[in-house]
């Protein structure tokens, strides 16, 4: 077998004599795998890959919804935030009204109260000053009797008087 | 230096490589004669390719499982790449003939790379086996073409876009490459398969001859190794697209 093979052709492929052989098993191999894979592996391997594809598809479609739900929700949280914000602005706005207006009354009434002190107190000062103007003119006629009585003149109260009351109002004047 | 030593060696007679006898078909329960029943070397290693085509397709793929382990994505990768290739090349109504096709690559992929295993037997390095295989995708495609086209798939040969004094050199042309096909499928397998193996074989004895210097040829023979490889792999491909492309003109002969 060897002689022949090596010596002969040299060539095992062209030894026709094997090829029904050959032919034989490599037939019955590939129906044998044909069967196989037709029957078990390839149906099998496809419906996996089937199977996971749909799998793939549907988390993605799920994921899509899941993401545009929490958009809706990002939505909605910042529409609250700013009903918030803007219910605090009314209400920092209605207290800050409020405070305005009583601190108007407030200050209207010290007004008042003021005018009402500032008008006391200029009426007691004009009395302070008509009494002391009173007080000044009393002084000043005293004063002028004994002055002009060192003079060794009898002076009548009338003329002093009168002549003080006129000094007194030329220096007001 | 060690070219003249590997010359002397030769002629004195020192080794012989016999680089063919790997090939040889032989019975394996005794017996002289290789009948058609005999089983053969070429019946085991046939065997062995199903046996490991089953192991990675039906045993990778067993878990069904949704994320896949890595036998499956091994199962899975080849099922998507020859679906795919399919799909691509012979169109969309290719891929009911997508388990034939499978069935051509698993067993020409793994009766490639089996043979690779020191000691293997390569069945498709074999002309009987790669001529069948080869025979039986032309038959196939031709009598599928006929059936689907009727008397118009001949118009495959009658090249409408060409100008009308060209046509019938280039029907006879066609006619002529057509017929060469399952000649040029058969043997460019055949014959790369047996090629690789034979170089592989001759390094080897090369290697044991040369002592010392055999590291030489033993670093060649893993380059060769590496190279043969991806030979049985491209090989494989190789065989399954032309299937494809010759499907595909059955399917749609008309340019």
């Amino acid at each position: 077998m060897d002689a022949e093979a090596t010596g002969g052709a040299g060539m095992p492929q062209l030894e026709f004599s094997t090829f029904p052989n050959q032919i034989l098993w490599l037939v019955v191999a590939l129906v044998v795998l044909y069967l196989i894979l037709s029957r078990v592996a390839l149906p099998r391997i496809g419906s996996v890959l089937a199977e996971r594809t749909g799998t793939i598809a549907n988390d993605i479609a799920a994921a899509e919804t899941y993401k545009m739900q929490a958009a809706e929700a990002e939505a909605a949280y910042h529409k609250a935030l700013e009903d918030a914000r803007a219910a605090a602005a009314k209400v920092i706005e209605e207290a800050r009204a409020d405070i305005q207006k009583d601190l108007d009354i407030a200050i209207a009434k010290a007004d008042a109260e003021i005018a009402a002190r500032s008008a006391e107190s200029e009426r007691r000062i004009g009395e302070i000053r008509d009494s002391a103007m009173e007080a000044v003119t009393v002084v000043a006629k005293d004063a002028t009797k004994d002055i002009v009585t060192a003079f060794g003149v009898k002076a009548d109260a009338r003329s002093v008087t009168a002549a003080v009351n006129a000094r007194i109002k030329g220096g007001a004047a | 230096m060690i070219e003249g030593k590997r010359i002397v060696a030769e002629e004195t007679g020192g080794f012989a490589i016999y680089p063919m006898e790997q090939f040889i078909v032989r019975p394996l329960l005794g017996g002289d004669t290789v009948g058609l029943f005999t089983i053969t070397n070429v019946t085991l290693w046939m065997a062995l390719t199903v046996l490991a085509v089953s192991a990675v397709l039906v045993f990778g793929s067993r878990g069904r499982a949704l994320v896949p382990t890595r036998s499956q994505s091994i199962a899975e990768v080849l099922y998507s790449f020859i679906y795919k290739m399919v799909e691509d090349v012979a169109g969309h109504d290719g891929v009911k003939y997508f388990p034939y096709i499978m069935t051509l690559f698993m067993f020409i992929l793994f009766s490639n790379l089996l043979g690779l295993i020191p000691w293997a037997f390569t069945t498709t390095s074999h002309i009987a086996v790669t001529a069948v295989l080869a025979l039986a995708v032309f038959i196939s495609v031709t009598v599928l073409g006929f059936v689907l086209h009727g008397a118009s798939f001949l118009r495959l040969f009658w090249i409408s876009s060409a100008p009308l004094a060209l046509r019938p050199v280039l029907a006879l042309i066609e006619i002529i490459s057509y017929f060469v096909r399952p000649l040029s499928h058969s043997i460019r397998l055949a014959g790369n398969m047996m090629a690789g193996h034979a170089v592989v074989k001759v390094f080897a004895g090369f290697a044991g001859a040369l002592g010392i210097f055999g590291i030489l040829p033993i670093v060649a023979v893993t380059a060769v190794y590496g190279l043969e490889l991806l030979v049985s792999v491209i090989q494989a491909y190789v065989f399954t697209i032309l299937t494809c492309v010759y499907l595909r003109d059955a399917l749609h002969p008309h340019h």
